[in-house]
């Protein structure tokens, strides 16, 4: 065999492999993206185009009456301040809470700091599920079925193990010989944390809190199993898991309902893309 | 003498008097006290009072008057004596063992995939993962539920028009195996972007080096693998199956969305089990038993899991 032949069998051999690559790329991409991709084409199409024995891959009408619906649908706008309401102070109590601890861990020496880096850790991976029962019957005991702040509370503790773990990882990136230097220049310790440290962990706080917002805003299974009998206590995880007795069979508007509730997660998302993935091995790997 | 050296130079230095210094023997401890109190409070105390339930009578009546007789281990020697529960937890491991094995295959493959595409394909890859991986596990447990709906769903007109005539309005929801199917589907393709992201953030760390020098030595694709890429991340590969596992294990808010551990009990998981028997049953005693075996339990597959990375390690 000469050389040309050699060489064209090689190329002929890596074109195959390119398009073969290429082709489980456009595979993978296409099942990753096509049921969010269905739900929004659903939420825009007219009620007639979903009715159809053969369905349309692309809104030929595209119309606003499902959101319309699933925004007009009784209690959408309560469900919606429920969620942001218990989500935000979640995610401000976790802050204010771990701040201090994680610069605790991160800054000071002091007999017990690993012991309480590990419940950290622990607490990070703690079965939350198996933890549903109890919790509602203290809740119950304690007259807190069917409150927000109950929901508040327990959000606040799931999302609080990430937030002091990614937190310490901020302070420790900020160079001590500035706080040193602050405290040289005659500020005690708080005006110097205040002066220097925070105004860096600005973007840490920023992301940490994101993350903390997307877990409690996305969180079912301990809304489900504490807001029983107040409608008008409920977040839109468990409006939208009983979207057959709000809407009955009328996809669109339940695509719609689905996109809506979608959105926020997928803005912070947008705004975290670059931090998500070093964010969470961080948390995990550190220790 | 190092230890104390390192230390003191990793202190900040001790700039402020002697007098603060004593101040600094309880500084830490005040700034971590409301974290301890938060984690006492939700998470400790839930959970011993979960054991302390899981050796009470307490049902319905104990529920709303209060106090509970001590039960011993009734409740423990009725969960494990029924044949219910072992089914239960035959499914619970069947269920983990082939949501993890199925994301970490998949994912594997594509963070193996991704570093070889082009740039532009890698973002859209990348892209598309990540928007996956931004559906809400209950938007994502909805649209499961369109997609396979029996009259107007987009996959059984597919499956039917690819000549799987058997699929045309087939319920898929109906029936137990199907349902599984969909909820195994539908836990790998939520759980794969962060698995596959995070594998290829770590094959990026590899020097590309190795590889070359891998390849001059006649290593084929697998071999490179097994004997380059594996060993390197082995500890990531770790991590992510334990933190898949202990996920997929405790998976309680897309099955209780979808089917609420049906149809028949098809899909009942440990935790979704222990939730029924609680709230449907009012068995609060029995739920909490099984609670704790499902966390006993889970605790000693991870333990399994590590001495075994750690064993290979030292190896």
């Amino acid at each position: 065999m000469n050389r040309a032949a050699l060489n064209r069998g090689m190329l002929n051999r890596g074109m195959l492999n390119r398009v073969m690559l290429n082709g489980a790329a456009l595979g993978v991409l296409a099942v990753s993206v096509f049921p969010v991709y269905w739900m929004v084409i659903t939420a825009f199409k007219p009620t007639v185009d979903i009715l159809t024995e053969t369905p349309a891959f692309w809104p030929a009408r595209p119309t606003l009456d499902h959101f319309a619906t699933a925004v007009g649908a009784a209690g959408f706008w309560t469900f919606w301040r429920n969620s942001l309401a218990v989500t935000v102070s979640a995610v401000l109590l976790a802050l204010a809470v771990a701040l201090p601890s994680a610069f605790a861990v991160a800054r000071l020496r002091w007999s017990g700091r690993r012991g309480f880096l590990l419940m950290v850790f622990v607490a990070q991976t703690a079965p939350w599920s198996a933890l549903l029962v109890p919790v509602y019957i203290i809740a119950r005991d304690a007259d807190m079925l069917d409150r927000l702040p109950t929901l508040t509370l327990v959000y606040f503790v799931t999302t609080l193990p990430f937030t002091i773990v990614t937190l310490r990882g901020f302070i420790a990136g900020v160079p001590r010989e500035l706080e040193e230097a602050a405290l040289m220049d005659g500020c005690g310790r708080a005006e110097a944390f205040r002066r220097v440290v925070l105004p860096l962990l600005a973007p840490g706080l920023m992301s940490t809190s994101l993350f903390g917002f997307i877990t409690a805003w996305n969180e079912f299974a301990f809304a489900n199993a504490l807001m029983i009998k107040d409608q008008g206590d409920r977040t839109l995880p468990i409006w939208l898991s009983g979207f057959g007795n709000v809407f009955g069979i009328d996809w669109g508007a339940t695509m719609a309902a689905a996109t809506l509730f979608m959105l926020p997660v997928l803005l912070v998302f947008l705004v975290l893309q670059r931090r998500v993935s070093a964010g969470m091995i961080a948390g995990a790997v550190k220790g | 003498m190092a230890r104390t050296l390192a230390r003191t130079a990793a202190r900040p230095a001790p700039l402020i008097g002697a007098g603060t210094r004593r101040k600094g023997a309880f500084w830490p401890y005040l700034l971590v006290a409301p974290a301890l109190a938060g984690f006492a409070c939700l998470l400790v105390y839930p959970l011993a009072r979960s054991v302390v339930i899981s050796f009470q009578h307490f049902r319905l009546g104990e529920l709303i008057r209060g106090g509970a007789d001590f039960a011993g281990l009734a409740n423990y020697a009725e969960a494990l004596g029924g044949p219910e529960f072992w089914g239960v937890v035959r499914r619970t491991f069947l269920w983990t063992a082939a949501n993890v094995v199925l994301i970490m295959v998949i994912s594997t493959a594509v963070a193996l995939m991704l570093p070889r595409l082009g740039r532009r394909m890698r973002l859209a890859v990348m892209s598309g993962m990540v928007l996956t991986w931004a559906t809400p596990v209950l938007a994502a447990a909805t649209i499961f539920q369109w997609l396979f709906q029996s009259r107007l769903g987009v996959v059984n007109w597919l499956l039917a028009g690819l000549g799987f005539d058997s699929f045309r309005d087939y319920t898929w929801f109906a029936h137990g195996g199907a349902t599984f199917a969909i909820l195994v589907a539908l836990v790998v393709w939520q759980s794969v972007p962060f698995a596959a992201l995070t594998l290829y953030a770590g094959l990026t760390t590899i020097p590309g080096e190795l590889y070359e020098a891998a390849r001059i030595d006649g290593a084929g694709s697998w071999q490179v693998f097994g004997r380059v890429t594996f060993p390197i991340l082995r500890p990531l590969f770790g991590l992510i199956t334990s933190l898949e596992v202990i996920w997929v294990f405790t998976c309680f808010a897309q099955i209780w969305a979808i089917s609420k551990g049906g149809p028949g009990g098809a899909t009942a998981t440990l935790p979704v089990y222990a939730f029924q028997i609680a709230q449907s049953l009012h068995r609060y005693d029995l739920g909490s038993a099984v609670s704790t075996l499902t966390v006993l339990m889970l605790l000693a597959v991870l333990v399994v899991h590590l001495r075994r990375m750690f064993r290979e390690e030292n190896a």
